[in-house]
């Protein structure tokens, strides 16, 4: 759906570039995150997907097309199959939440009562069906990022570019709209590209994503993968962030120290008690994560055995998931 | 002294009417040109759609040329222009065509300053989502700007006012005319109250009038 072949982007003269030759390529139907500090890249990575800003070199691809090859009604013809949100949302104040919501339907030249028809359902679909006659100014900022999203969808387009679209809203919101953006993508089929430096935002929606430093790719695949075994400093930077201890030190354990990571229905399984009472071993829980990625819960535990026949529990526990020194 | 003996009330009058018909027809022209000279600034300006250096230098250039000249220059060197463009340097349709130059440059740069407080998170969303520019202008940066766009019609029509006085210098009419004439030239004090007292009302009600626009269509 999308593929980005050797791609630089660098602004002024001899600046570090913005996007330092990036290649990925996204699916159809999949939600695909950019995670990477402030200054990465990620918003001028994500504009190069719509045109918005150009590559200095290598190739963009969306559905196919080039979009260096684009001439303006062309560009104009790429937008409007690709809806895009913002951080700041970036409504019109002067408009009211149906105008907004109408506006790339005016835009195309389509009658007013078919918008209007079209508004009420995009409206319903993102739950402001009874604000359609408020000013943005009267909205809470969630309901601020549904008005962007209906206004997105309003060409309904196959793909949807996020651009830290939760980054200005709270956690609860932030839960709400990426819940949202997970039924769209459910239900209407819809790629998502979303840039973000929360890993919890990658985890809650992302099927994969790549992290960006200083405008280079330095890891990237299926979230699950990279959230769980991360290898990159850079990645694991990120996850500290949100509270993870990856590199905390348990050497004056005095047993063996374990790291087991059970995924899916192994999660719900009694794999601590079943280690213990097959070895007969102790196991003390020394950190660890409990959460789900996406729709798929896991565990990530790291271990401390002592006494019995401690193989025996790594074999044991071997059996619900993964143990790795 | 019976007050205002002096006052030819019916002369008078036909100033109030001289006044409003300059105001009113070099507003409205004024308007027109500065939106567009305002609009090419902006849209020319670094970062923009038309981005274009030498086309925004070279119109930023012509708007402080004009910008520069005292509105009582431009008169006289308008003269010849004015005869070509309507027939006569004089009366109402005379002093039109040196207000409308010496406004519009004004005008602009203020169209140009409240497009740029147009929020640039805005301006990215509607081109985002396949805007021509024609509808960027007219559906999303007038729009956004409108409260802004008033505010500086409003000090552009009161900034008209005070030209139209001048404009009586050269056989314009209206009432600066009146109090030049009479007022300053025949001594006639209350002639030169009667006109000041009622530019400015003229002025008061401009700023309400304007004021009160601008409360009505600010949505934030």
């Amino acid at each position: 759906m999308i593929r980005l072949d050797k791609v630089s982007r660098r602004f002024g003269g001899n600046a570090a570039a913005a996007v330092d030759d990036v290649s990925l390529e996204v699916a159809r139907g999949e939600v695909f995150g950019v995670i990477g500090r402030s200054g990465a890249g990620k918003s001028t990575l994500i504009r190069l997907l719509n045109g918005l800003e150009k590559p200095d070199a290598g190739r963009v691809e969306v559905g196919g097309i080039g979009v260096a090859g684009l001439d303006g009604a062309g560009l104009r013809a790429l937008r409007r199959r690709t809806g895009m949100i913002f951080q700041q949302f970036g409504l019109l104040s002067s408009c009211t939440v149906a105008q907004n919501v109408g506006l790339p339907l005016r835009i195309g030249r389509i009658g007013a009562t078919e918008i209007q028809r079209r508004v009420a359902k995009l409206l319903a679909r993102v739950g402001l069906a009874d604000q359609a006659l408020k000013y943005p100014a009267q909205l809470s900022g969630g309901q601020k990022q549904r008005v962007g999203i209906a206004r997105a969808l309003a060409t309904a387009p196959d793909i949807l570019l996020c651009d830290e679209a939760t980054s200005a809203l709270d956690p609860e919101t932030t839960r709400d709209v990426l819940a949202l953006l997970g039924e769209l993508n459910r239900d209407l089929g819809l790629t998502i590209v979303l840039i973000t430096h929360e890993m919890d935002v990658v985890r809650q929606v992302c099927d994969r994503v790549a992290v960006l430093k200083s405008g280079r790719i330095v890891e990237s695949g299926a979230v699950a993968d990279i959230f769980l075994t991360p290898r990159h400093a850079e990645t694991r930077a990120l996850l500290v962030d949100t509270g993870e201890q990856l590199d905390a030190d348990f050497s004056h354990h005095a047993g063996p120290v374990v790291r087991f990571t059970a995924r899916g229905l192994a999660t719900e399984q009694p794999f601590l008690t079943q280690a213990a009472r097959e070895s007969g071993s102790d196991i003390v829980i020394l950190a660890g994560r409990i959460g789900r990625l996406k729709d798929e819960p896991y565990r990530q535990l790291t271990l401390g055995l002592t006494g019995g026949d401690t193989d025996t529990a790594v074999r044991a526990l071997g059996r619900f998931g993964t143990v790795a020194a | 002294m019976s007050s205002f003996a002096d006052v030819d009330w019916a002369d008078v009058g036909q100033a109030c009417l001289d006044t409003l018909a300059m105001l009113g027809g070099s507003f409205v022209l004024t308007i027109v040109f500065g939106l567009m000279l305002g609009i090419a600034l902006f849209l020319t300006s670094p970062g923009q759609v038309w981005a274009n250096r030498s086309v925004n230098l070279a119109l930023s250039l012509v708007v402080n040329i004009l910008r520069s000249v005292p509105f009582i220059i431009l008169l006289i060197v308008m003269l010849p222009v004015t005869v070509a463009l309507v027939g006569t340097s004089l009366g109402v349709a005379g002093a039109i065509p040196p207000l409308v130059v010496g406004a519009a440059p004004f005008f602009a740069r203020l169209v140009e300053t409240a497009l740029r407080e147009v929020d640039r998170n805005t301006v990215e969303a509607v081109q985002a989502i396949g805007a021509t520019t024609r509808d960027l202008v007219f559906r999303a940066l007038l729009p956004e700007a409108l409260p802004g766009l008033i505010a500086a019609a409003t000090v552009t029509a009161i900034a008209l006012v005070s030209f139209t006085a001048m404009a009586g210098v050269v056989g314009a009419g209206g009432l600066g005319d009146l109090a030049i004439r009479f007022g300053y030239q025949r001594f006639q004090t209350d002639v030169m109250i009667v006109t000041v007292a009622l530019l400015l009302v003229l002025v008061q009600l401009l700023q309400m009038l304007g004021d009160r626009l601008v409360r009505l269509v600010t949505r934030r």
